[in-house]
């Protein structure tokens, strides 16, 4: 399957936006703009973008706390994004979820969660609704390598296998639960390896390799497609900043060499490396991508910026449906 | 009108909804009857015993389109399932600016009185009221069974049906038809002008033979059934003392931030009730301890009618002002 220039130029656009907007994000909160906490994606871009290059908008993803770069490789708008961030009345939700909370149902984004593990029930609800509704769409559930040990990821694994599911569990393997490396957590530091406990399909996938990832994420949904079933996708990766910040980046307690040698895998990187060997992009349009991401994260900031807060009298709206 | 045990009443409300809405699907590790014969193995849904994915899924399901009810069978499989429940169901909708909705009902068992020991007869459903997110049922005779259940199922957002254990086999008058309770109502279940019971579940049975038996002392009790903890009715209960001045609060799990003290709140705190309030309110609660298993002391850790008269006498003794 191999992508056009459309398509590379697609995906390396998606991976500098999410890396670029969760580069601003920390800036904003260092700055005060914006609250809470904080937990950057950038590193990880070739997961998200390599599994969501496979989507239809009716097919549906969960994500986690890291959520910013799910959203915006699953089509959401960085605007309303933005302004969610911000806190004010034209984000996402409304100013009432922020950065954990983002959800686009528009675009089949079920929402980022602040809780480990916690999307990977509501993903198996999806992919049942998918599979009632029988139009072929799948289900995506993004989790990390900390939820792999979490009660929630067995009996999801379980549950899907046994029933069918169109769902492929995406693990983002980036090495670190917080701040405990997956070696303390796991017995084998391949995640993938539990598939053989449930009877489905478990790779390991270069997680920095948009490429890989999206040939990877292709046959698994593809398989779900074709009413086959779940598998567990593992990508390796890593990300270059701390798990989580609030008012300021906390210290760095990781390895340099490490860091470092990770960083010289950067996917972005390695995507345009590929385009430009293959002819498909040239220095100049993958100059001009960069220019358009700024501009848009410009237009994304003053949207924000231009909308207003909640107003308190609002507080009580949406706790319950009609 | 036909009479029907309270069992029978909630298995009618599925299978009716079911007949009428073929979004709604069911999931369970077993079911009473044989649902799957008219509804097909894909909306009922056996299941893994696995409480924290089926209470996400239902979730998920939701917020794409079906009706899901999960049943927990007992309330107290479901404290596995707490991530789903008070971090995702209680706040999805909210959280996401309203931006889907969530009709998922899950039903489970509650309450003691039926030798079941400390684990399987908790009446948790105060933990549940604090998460402002669910709506909350808890009937107490078939018809009520029947027609909140029905009203949970069709409500837009994730509703929890408490459904006591000693109330299973109770038979009692339920409508033909497609009989619906609304959520938020209570209902005067007995009139009286000496003394409001407010009771829940088992022991708005127990309320209404306290009543009984009264009658030939002279006492005239009301009897109250929120039937419905989230939203609470509280200007039923409200204009109930308002009339008597007097309120015993009878349920089976312990007081301490109980369902019987948020009601008792509800009273004290608003004006027009404490001011013709003419004795304390009191609660009659379990005992806080661990439910036990043999039937003296099981007996001895929940309420039972000679507490609900104690507490009846006590507010009449204690009346600023005569009967």
């Amino acid at each position: 399957m191999a992508l056009d220039k459309a398509q590379l130029a697609q995906m390396l656009r998606t991976m500098i936006l999410i890396r670029e907007f969760d580069e601003l994000a920390i800036q904003l909160r260092v700055a005060g703009k914006i609250y809470g906490a904080v937990h950057p994606y950038v590193g990880q871009e070739a997961v998200a973008v390599g599994v969501c290059s496979n989507f239809k908008v009716s097919d549906r993803v969960t994500s986690t706390h890291r959520g910013h770069g799910h959203c915006i490789a699953k089509g959401a708008d960085i605007r309303r994004m933005m302004a969610e961030l911000f806190g004010r009345v034209d984000g996402y939700c409304k100013g009432k979820g922020g950065s954990m909370h983002i959800a686009d149902f528009a675009v089949g984004m079920l929402g980022a969660n602040g809780i480990v593990g916690g999307g990977l029930p509501i993903a198996c609800g999806a992919a049942l609704a998918a599979q009632l509704e029988g139009k072929g769409d799948v289900t995506v559930c993004f989790f990390g390598d900390g939820a792999a040990a979490e009660g929630e990821f067995h009996e999801a694994l379980n549950i899907a296998s046994v029933w069918k599911l169109p769902i492929v569990f995406v693990c983002e393997n980036n090495q670190y639960a917080a701040n405990n490396a997956v070696a303390v957590q796991h017995p084998r530091v391949d995640i993938a390896a539990h598939a053989g406990a449930y009877q489905i399909p478990g790779v390991v996938a270069d997680g920095n390799d948009v490429l890989e990832v999206y040939a990877a994420a292709g046959d698994a949904v593809a398989r779900a497609r074709r009413g086959e079933g779940p598998s567990l996708l593992e990508g390796k990766t890593y990300r270059w900043h701390f798990h989580a910040m609030r008012a300021t980046p906390p210290p760095e307690t990781r390895p340099s060499d490490e860091i470092a040698s990770w960083k010289a895998r950067d996917p972005i990187a390695r995507l345009e490396q590929h385009a430009l060997g293959a002819g498909a992009l040239s220095a100049a349009e993958m100059s001009a991508i960069r220019e358009r991401v700024k501009a848009d994260l410009d237009d994304a900031v003053a949207f924000a910026e231009a909308s207003p807060f909640p107003d308190p009298k609002d507080l009580l709206v949406d706790m319950f449906a009609e | 009108m036909r009479e029907i045990s309270f069992q029978k009443a909630l298995d009618e409300a599925v299978a009716e909804e079911m007949r009428r809405d073929p979004r709604i699907i069911v999931m369970a590790t077993d079911f009473t009857g044989d649902p799957v014969k008219e509804f097909g193995p894909a909306r009922v849904r056996f299941t893994p015993i696995s409480e924290a994915v089926l209470t996400g899924m239902g979730l998920g399901a939701a917020g794409c389109g079906f009706r899901p009810i999960v049943n927990w069978r007992m309330v107290t499989f479901s404290f596995v399932a707490m991530d789903q429940i008070v971090n995702q169901a209680s706040k999805i909708r909210y959280m996401f600016g309203g931006q889907a909705d969530f009709p998922v009902t899950y039903r489970c068992t509650t309450g003691g009185g039926i030798g079941l020991a400390a684990q399987h007869s908790q009446s948790p459903y105060s933990m549940w009221m604090h998460l402002a997110g669910l709506k909350i049922i808890l009937p107490s005779t078939p018809a009520d069974a029947k027609g909140l259940l029905k009203s949970a199922i069709r409500d837009n957002n994730p509703v929890v049906s408490f459904e006591c254990s000693r109330l299973a086999t109770v038979t009692g008058p339920v409508p033909d038809g497609d009989h619906l309770v609304p959520i938020g109502v209570a209902e005067v279940k007995r009139a009286g002008t000496d003394v409001t019971i407010v009771g829940l579940a088992y022991y708005v049975q127990e309320a209404l033979a306290v009543a009984e038996e009264l009658v030939r002392e002279g006492i005239s009790i009301e009897v109250v059934d929120p039937r419905t903890l989230v939203p609470m009715d509280a200007d039923t209960v409200r204009a109930s003392v308002r009339k008597t001045g007097r309120v015993v609060i009878v349920d089976e799990a312990p007081a301490t931030c109980s369902a019987a003290s948020e009601i008792s709140a509800l009273l004290v705190e608003d004006p027009d009730t404490f001011r013709v309030l003419k004795a304390p309110v009191r609660r009659v609660c379990a005992v806080p301890v661990p439910v036990p298993y043999s039937p003296p002391l099981e007996r001895a850790a929940l309420p039972n009618r000679d507490d609900i008269k104690t507490a009846v006498y006590a507010v009449l003794k204690d009346s600023l002002r005569p009967v």
